[in-house]
């Protein structure tokens, strides 16, 4: 393959469970060195996808290359040059921190030497290194994820897949977790990353793609899907009342579009404090008036209707 | 935040070599269970003392005296060096069925190694390769000290017993490979239960390992011909007594090595099915 190919090319990449179709015919492509996110709710078909590329599951129909390379009848060979982060952590509780690191290079066919050493430079990037020789079941939940991402890294993989990487985690483990990828990123490591989280895609991501019900609804960088799909500005708006529906009305043509939400009123408009005075001009008392700027979670609402997390 | 360690990514160690060639794929899956067998290996080794040391107490002194002193043993010899065999044999059957059912699922479902493997170059016929060649080598252990165990007993009439080793760890292989093909279609372990009281303690009863099998009703005898046990305790009884009927035992190598096949491609197929979706 050329260089200014890209790493991973899909086209109409299916899934199939049965009758169920999880991933509908999506297509996208990876450059080298870029961080490339899916975001998407709850069974979006992130997963699915996610273990399409990491060639763990067989596509049901469509083209997925990686490296150029045919997932159907070169899986070792393209794994061979991943880094995987699974959804659901795949250690072995009861061996310790270390030896889940040599034992999963093993796997690569690195040596017992190779592995040794690989491990306590992996250690030291994942800050784990005191607790090298504890067993893994009573890490907290961020360690552990360290140490994923930590054996992931064991055979100097050119790509990194990341499936959701921070669910689950406090902010303050989110935050050395991502602090860990950039440097990865930095390094020319190519990532590939699932989350549904907003923050998350906006912080890791240089492009991403909006999955939805197993299709991809919007493609491009955090700050054009915001452009293109919200207003520069939000205004939120609650009320004294059971359902905020309501009031959707009467607020009606105050900003370029208005999404009713169970809790709140959200008027989208490129001037939000504008467009707050035009709720007090027309005789409305909210509990609580928020200009802020649009984020992906606007984007995928206008997008689906919905939001993210629930 | 503490230092600034980055990882060496040079140029040099980018070009990801090849993967090391499929025949040693099954290698590090072997490494695997022996690292996670590591930890316990103190208390399994005692227990592989013990369970020997128990049956010959048991069966060759205490019942033994009982049988050789009230009908002077079984077909002409006494009855510690003919039911021992058998239990050898029996051993490996529960070694087997021990090492292949919950761990094969906790693989599968709970801890969930083997998906950790098929991340990496490591494919399906590998797992199955080298984890069912680890739990040989348990079967080839515990055969190893049942027979030293059984040798200070004077358990055995023969040299020829020695070769009791090989035909021991091929019995218990005709009960491994088809648990492993069992256990990757269960949910839970519901089934195993089911499987060590009905199949397994029968079997134990059942295959010719405490008395021969022509005191059976004739219609239960087909049933011990076609499972591996009879097999295996037939074997060893012949080579262990100093008797090999070598054309039997060829027979019985032979069935062994069939069922082996037979079961390899169905647990091959159950896997697939499980893993790869
Ligand atoms: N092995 C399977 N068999 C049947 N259905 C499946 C299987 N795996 C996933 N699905 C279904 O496919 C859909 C997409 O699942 P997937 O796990 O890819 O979603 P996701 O975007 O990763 O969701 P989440 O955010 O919850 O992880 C879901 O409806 C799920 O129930
Ligand atoms: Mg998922």
């Amino acid at each position: 393959m050329t260089s200014d190919e890209p790493l991973i090319h899909a086209s109409g990449l299916t899934k199939r469970f049965g009758d169920f179709e999880a991933v509908k015919a999506i297509d996208f492509a990876v450059q080298r060195g870029e961080a490339f996110g899916f975001l998407g709710p709850n069974g979006a078909g992130k997963t699915s996808t996610m273990r399409m590329v990491g060639c763990v599951s067989p596509a049901t129909g469509g083209e997925l290359r990686l490296f150029g390379l045919d997932p159907a009848t070169e899986g070792p060979r393209i794994r061979a040059r991943l880094g995987v982060v699974p959804q659901k952590d795949t250690l072995d509780e009861e061996l310790t921190v270390e030896e889940n690191i040599w034992v999963y290079g093993r796997y690569f066919g690195l040596s017992k030497p190779q592995v040794r050493a690989r491990a306590t430079e992996l250690l030291e990037f994942a800050q784990l290194t005191e607790r090298a020789r504890s067993k893994v079941e009573p890490l907290s939940g961020g360690m552990k994820r360290r140490l994923t991402i930590a054996r992931s890294l064991v055979n100097d993989p050119e790509v990194l897949m990341l499936d959701e990487p921070t669910t689950g985690l406090d902010p303050q483990a989110r935050h050395v977790l991502w602090d860990r990828l950039f440097r990865l990123k930095r390094q020319g490591v190519t990532l590939v990353l699932t989350t549904h989280y907003m923050d998350e895609a906006e912080q890791l991501c240089d492009r991403l793609v909006v999955m939805d019900h197993g299709e991809i609804v919007a493609e491009g960088s955090p700050r054009d899907l915001i452009r293109e799909h919200s207003t520069r500005e939000v205004l939120e708006l609650r009320f004294d009342v059971d359902d905020h529906a309501e009031l959707a009305g009467r607020v009606d043509g105050l900003g370029d579009r208005v999404e009713v939400l169970p809790d709140r009123l959200l008027i989208y408009t490129d001037d939000g404090d504008a467009a707050g005075e035009k709720v007090h001009a027309a005789g409305l008392e909210p509990l609580s008036a928020l200009v802020r700027r649009s984020t992906l979670e606007d984007v995928f609402l206008n997008l689906t209707g919905r939001t993210l997390v629930d | 935040m503490a230092a600034d360690p980055t990882l060496p990514t040079a140029a040099s160690t980018r070009n990801t070599p090849e993967p090391f060639p499929r025949s040693r794929r099954w290698q590090p899956v072997f490494a695997f269970w022996a690292t996670q067998y590591k930890r316990t290996w103190q208390g399994n080794v005692v227990s592989r003392f013990l369970m020997p040391v128990m049956f010959l107490l048991a069966m060759g002194l205490g019942l033994g005296s009982l049988v050789d002193s009230s009908s002077g043993g079984v077909d002409g010899m006494p009855y510690l060096q003919y039911v021992v065999p058998g239990i050898l044999a029996a051993q490996s059957m529960w070694v087997a069925m021990g090492e292949s059912s919950y761990t094969v699922l906790g693989a599968i479902r709970w801890q969930m190694q083997y998906h950790a493997m098929l991340a990496t170059p490591i494919g399906v016929a590998d797992i199955l390769i080298g984890h069912i060649g680890w739990v040989a080598s348990q079967i080839a252990l515990a055969t190893g000290i049942f027979l030293a165990v059984g040798a200070a007993f004077g358990a055995w009439a023969s040299w020829w017993v020695l070769l009791a080793l090989p035909l021991t760890v091929l019995t218990g292989l005709a009960f491994t490979v088809p648990v492993f093909a069992f256990a990757a279609t269960q949910e839970n372990d519901a089934g195993f239960s089911i499987m060590f009281r009905f199949v397994m303690t029968p079997l134990f009863l059942f295959s010719g390992t405490f008395f021969p099998l022509d005191q059976l009703p004739a219609f239960l005898r087909p049933i011990a011909w076609v499972t591996p046990l009879w097999h295996g305790v037939d074997g060893n009884r012949d080579l262990a007594t100093g008797s090999p009927d070598w054309l039997h035992l060829l027979g019985h190598t032979a069935y062994l090595l069939l069922v082996v096949v037979v079961t390899g491609w169905l647990a091959y197929k159950a896997f697939r099915r499980r893993l790869v979706v």
